[in-house]
C-alpha cells in the first residue's frame, strides 16, 4: 500500500530537474517533510506575533496607560483586538499547525513506514490554504477600523453587527480567516487518517502503531466530526455581517445563543484536538528516555477514544450562565466532571511508565515531564469550572484564564518544544545544544508558573476578563491585586526573553550543530531507521515491522531497545 | 475562605463551601499524583549498571496502584457533582418568593436599574431609575429581570457570587438576597465592545430603613414627574415583560 504515494506527481529525489529550483523544492513541494516544516515555521512565526501581543497587553495591565516600548499607547479597541487575536492565533495558527499539521505530517509517514502521505497534492493544497488563512488574518489587523476585538469566541450580536463592534471589515476577515483555516485542516485530516489506516509498513498492525500516530489520527477524527457545525455557523455569521441576514439577530427571529452552541460544540473537542498530539509526543519521549515500555499501551488508546467521545457531550459547560435552560447545566456538569476519569487514567499511565525506568533527564525529557506536571494543574483546576455551582462565580474571571493557560500552554508550547528538541536530529540531521536547551527550559518553566499562578488568585478576588484597565473598578484596583498583575507581566517578559536562547540554539544547531547519527536516542520507532534527515521518499528500502513500538529492556536481550523493523 | 473577597448574599457561603470542597477533593489527588510523579523521577533516575525493567502494565500487583485511585476518583467525582448540583439548584433553578423586584437593563456600556419605588411594584409611576448604581435592602429577597438592549452582557456581582448573562431579545430572571451592608462592584463579565473595560457599576446594600428612606426620597421625585438626581435613563414601557419572558427558574 505504501506504493500508492508514488503517484505520478511524486518525483523520487534523484530525477526531476525541478529539485534544483528553490521555490519548487520548498514552496511547491508535495514532500510530507517539507510541508511539515512549512506548517511548523508558519506556526512558530505566528507564535512570535502572538507572544508580542501578549507582551503588549500584559504591559498595559501592569502599567495602565503607559507607552509600551515597541508599541506605544494601547487604546481600548486595540486592547480588545490584541487579546482576541492572541487567542485566535495561539489556538488556530500555532497549536493546530504545529502540533497537528506539523508533527502529523512529519511523523505519520515516517512512523508508519511509508514514503509519503497518501494524497501528496491535497497535502500541499492544505498548507497553501492555511497560508492564505494566515495572510487574511494578518491583513484583518490593518483594514479601516482595525482588527476584530470581540474575543476569540466571537459571540454575536457583538461580532455580527458593525455598529456594535466598530470593526466591520476586521470582523468579517477574522471569520473568513478562521473558516479558511478549518478547510485547510479538513484536507490535512483526511490525509492523516487515510495514510495511517492504509499505508502502514508490512507487518504493522493497529496495535503496533506508535501512540503519537494514534493520537494525531484520533485528533483528526475529532476535528473532522466537530468542525462541520462551526463552519456552518461561521458562514451564517458572515451572512449576518455582510448580507443582512438575521441568524443571530433576535429582532428578526434569530438567536445569539445558537452561535454559542455551534462554537462550543466544536470548541470543546478542539481542546482535545490539540491536546492529543501533544500527549502523543510526550508518550514517545518518556518511553525513550525512561527506557520503558508504555505502561498499558492499549489502555492509553482506550482512554483516548473515551475522552474523544465524551468531549462531544460537554460543550455547554462554557454556557452555564449564558441564559440556557438552567436544568441543562445539571446534565453538562455530570459529563464534564466525568471526563476527568479517562484523562486522569491517561495521566496516571504516563506517570506509571516511569516506574522501573532508567530515566535520563535530557532536554526533550525535561519538557515531556514538565508537560505532565503542569498539565495536571490545568486538569485539576478544570474541576472548579466544571462544577456548575462554582462556575457561577468563576465563569469569565481570571481563574478561567489561568486554568486554560495551564492546559494550552503545556500543549502549545511545552509539547511543541518537547517534540522539536526530540526530533530535531531527525528533521535537520544535527544535534541541538543540550546546555542551551536546559537553560531555555528552566528560563521558560519557572517564569511560566509566575505568570499564571497569580491569575488564579486574581480570579479568586473576582477579577473579570478582557478589561484593559482595572482602575475603573474600585474593588479590583487594590494595590495587592496590582502587585499580582505586575508579577505576572514581569514573569512574562522574562519568559519571552529566554525564547531568544531557543531561537539561537535552533538556528545555530541547524547550521553548525554536531552531525546526528540515524538513531541518537536509541529509539524503537521507524522514523529513526531512516537517514537523518530522511531523503525524499524516506527510505531506500522500505521497512518491515516485526513488533510494537515500545520494546525497551526486553528480557533476554543485551541491548535495551529493539527497533520495530529489526528481524527477530 | 479561599475566595479573597467579602461574602454578601445568602448563597455566597454555599458557593465558597463548594469551592473549598473541590479544593480538598481535587487537591488531594493533585498532590498525590504530583508527589508520586516526582518520587518516581528521583527513584528511577538513570544509574550506572541499573537497567530499566520490562513492565507491560498488565501486572496485577502494579495495576492495583491505578485501579484503586480510580475508584476513589470516581467516588470523589460523584461527591463533587452532587454538591455542585445542589448549589446550582439553589442559586439558579429555584426562585424563593420575592419581597421586591428590580429590572436590570444593560447596554453598550452602562447599567440601568429600575427600582420598584414605594409601592413595591415595577412599571408603575413611582419607579426609580438609576444609572450605574443599584440600591438594595439587606435581608430582602429580590427578583431581578435582566435585559440587554444591544449585545450580550453579563451581570456579575462578585460579593454575591452571582453571574448571569444578559441576552438581547430575552428577559432572564433570577434572585438574590443580600446579607451585608456596604458598597461593592458590579461588573460586566462578557466582552461587549470597545467600552467593555469601563462598564462597571456599584451595588449599594443598605439596611431596610436606610433603603426605605432612599426610595421615598427618589420615588417622590419620580412621582412628581422629574428625574431622580442620579437617574439618566428613560422610563421603561410595559412592553419589556411582554417580550419573550424567560424565567430562569420557572421554565
Amino acid at each position: 500500500m505504501a506504493e500508492i504515494a508514488h503517484a505520478p506527481d511524486h518525483h523520487p529525489a534523484h530525477h526531476g530537474h525541478a529539485e534544483s529550483n528553490w521555490f519548487i523544492k520548498y514552496m511547491w513541494s508535495t514532500d510530507h517533510k517539507v510541508i511539515a516544516l512549512q506548517y511548523m515555521f508558519t506556526g512558530m512565526l505566528m507564535a512570535m506575533i502572538a507572544g508580542f501581543m501578549a507582551y503588549v497587553f500584559r504591559m498595559q495591565l501592569a502599567y495602565p496607560g503607559m507607552n509600551v516600548p515597541f508599541f506605544g499607547h494601547v487604546s481600548p479597541e486595540q486592547y480588545n483586538a490584541l487579546i482576541t487575536n492572541h487567542g485566535s492565533i495561539m489556538v488556530f495558527w500555532v497549536a493546530m499547525p504545529v502540533l497537528l499539521a506539523g508533527f502529523g505530517n512529519f511523523l505519520i509517514p515516517l512512523m508508519c513506514g511509508c514514503d509519503d502521505m497518501v494524497f501528496p497534492r491535497i497535502n500541499r493544497l492544505s498548507y497553501q490554504l492555511f497560508f492564505i488563512s494566515a495572510v487574511v488574518l494578518v491583513v484583518s489587523w490593518f483594514v479601516p477600523g482595525g482588527g476584530f476585538g470581540g474575543a476569540w469566541t466571537a459571540y454575536p450580536p457583538l461580532s455580527a453587527v458593525g455598529k456594535y463592534n466598530l470593526t466591520p471589515m476586521g470582523s468579517s476577515l477574522w471569520v473568513l480567516a478562521v473558516a479558511l483555516e478549518f478547510v485547510a485542516f479538513l484536507l490535512g485530516g483526511i490525509n492523516f487518517i487515510v495514510t495511517a489506516m492504509n499505508a502502514r509498513a508490512p507487518g504493522m498492525r493497529a496495535f503496533d502503531v506508535p501512540l503519537a500516530v494514534w493520537m494525531i489520527v484520533t485528533a483528526s477524527l475529532l476535528f473532522m466530526a466537530s468542525v462541520g457545525p462551526l463552519i456552518a455557523g461561521a458562514v451564517m455569521l458572515l451572512f449576518d455581517q455582510n448580507l443582512g441576514t438575521g441568524f443571530y439577530n433576535p429582532t428578526r427571529g434569530g438567536d445569539p445563543v445558537l452561535w454559542q452552541h455551534l462554537f462550543w460544540f466544536f470548541g470543546h473537542p478542539e481542546v482535545y484536538v490539540v491536546l492529543l498530539p501533544a500527549m502523543g509526543i510526550v508518550a514517545e519521549i518518556i518511553t525513550v528516555f525512561a527506557r520503558k515500555k508504555m505502561f498499558g499501551y492499549k489502555t492509553v488508546i482506550y482512554t483516548v477514544v473515551a475522552t474523544g467521545v465524551l468531549s462531544f457531550f460537554v460543550w455547554a459547560h462554557h454556557q452555564f450562565v449564558a441564559g440556557i435552560d438552567p436544568r441543562m447545566a445539571n446534565v453538562f456538569t455530570v459529563t464534564t466532571v466525568i471526563i476527568s476519569i479517562p484523562i486522569a487514567e491517561m495521566c496516571f499511565l504516563y506517570i506509571a511508565t516511569l516506574y522501573g525506568g532508567s530515566i535520563r533527564f535530557t532536554t526533550p525529557m525535561l519538557w515531556a515531564l514538565a508537560f505532565i506536571a503542569e498539565f495536571l494543574i490545568g486538569g485539576v483546576t478544570g474541576i472548579y469550572l466544571g462544577a456548575s455551582g462554582a462556575d457561577i462565580f468563576f465563569h469569565d474571571t481570571y481563574f478561567v484564564v489561568a486554568h486554560f493557560h495551564y492546559t494550552f500552554y503545556p500543549i502549545a508550547i511545552i509539547g511543541t518544544i518537547a517534540g522539536i528538541t526530540f526530533w530535531f536530529p531527525k528533521i535537520f540531521g544535527r544535534m541541538m545544544n543540550e546546555t542551551l536547551g536546559k537553560i531555555h527550559f528552566w528560563g521558560t518553566i519557572i517564569p511560566f508558573n509566575f505568570i499564571f499562578i497569580p491569575m488564579f488568585f486574581l480570579g479568586l478576588s473576582g477579577e473579570h476578563r478582557r478589561i484593559y484597565d482595572y482602575t475603573h473598578f474600585p474593588d479590583l484596583a487594590t494595590p495587592s491585586m496590582q502587585a499580582l498583575r505586575i508579577t505576572s507581566t514581569v514573569a512574562l517578559v522574562i519568559m519571552l526573553l529566554f525564547q531568544f536562547i531557543f531561537i539561537f540554539n535552533f538556528l545555530y544547531s541547524w547550521l553548525r550543530g554536531r552531525k546526528a547519527e540515524k538513531n541518537p536516542w536509541r529509539s524503537n520507532t521507524l522514523e529513526w531507521t531512516a537517514d537523518s534527515p530522511p531523503p525524499h521518499g524516506n527510505w531506500r528500502e522500505m521497512p518491515t515491522v516485526y513488533r510494537g513500538p515500545y520494546e525497551y529492556a526486553t528480557p533476554g536481550r543485551d541491548s535495551d531497545y529493539w527497533p520495530q523493523d529489526e528481524r527477530a | 475562605m479561599l475566595l479573597r473577597l467579602p461574602s454578601a448574599s445568602t448563597y455566597s457561603g454555599d458557593i465558597d463551601q463548594l469551592v473549598l470542597w473541590v479544593t480538598l477533593l481535587a487537591g488531594f489527588w493533585f498532590f498525590a499524583a504530583e508527589g508520586m510523579f516526582f518520587w518516581l523521577m528521583w527513584r528511577f533516575r538513570a544509574r550506572p549498571g541499573v537497567k530499566s525493567q520490562y513492565i507491560t502494565g498488565k501486572e496485577p500487583h502494579l495495576k492495583r496502584w491505578l485501579n484503586i485511585p480510580h475508584i476513589f476518583i470516581l467516588i470523589f467525582d460523584v461527591i463533587i457533582i452532587v454538591m455542585a448540583v445542589r448549589v446550582w439548584v439553589k442559586v439558579k433553578q429555584t426562585m424563593p418568593p420575592a419581597d421586591d423586584t428590580v429590572r436590570i437593563v444593560s447596554r453598550q456600556w452602562a447599567w440601568t436599574f429600575q427600582h420598584s419605588g414605594t409601592d413595591g411594584q415595577l412599571d408603575t409611576a413611582d419607579d426609580v431609575w438609576t444609572s450605574d448604581t443599584l440600591h438594595v435592602a439587606e435581608g430582602k429577597t429580590y427578583h431581578f429581570l435582566l435585559e440587554s438592549k444591544d449585545v450580550i452582557h453579563s451581570f456579575f456581582v462578585p460579593v454575591f457570587r452571582l453571574k448571569q448573562d444578559a441576552i438581547p431579545g430575552r428577559t432572564i430572571s433570577g434572585w438574590f438576597k443580600a446579607t451585608k451592608t456596604g458598597t461593592y462592584d458590579i461588573l460586566c463579565a462578557e466582552i461587549c465592545g470597545m467600552g467593555h473595560g469601563i462598564m462597571g457599576g456599584r451595588i449599594v446594600i443598605e439596611s431596610p430603613e436606610q433603603h426605605a428612606t432612599w426610595v421615598s426620597q427618589h420615588s417622590v421625585l419620580a412621582d412628581a414627574g422629574t428625574t431622580a438626581s442620579d437617574s439618566t435613563a428613560a422610563p421603561s414601557t410595559a412592553g419589556h415583560v411582554a417580550r419573550g419572558h424567560l424565567a430562569a427558574g420557572q421554565n
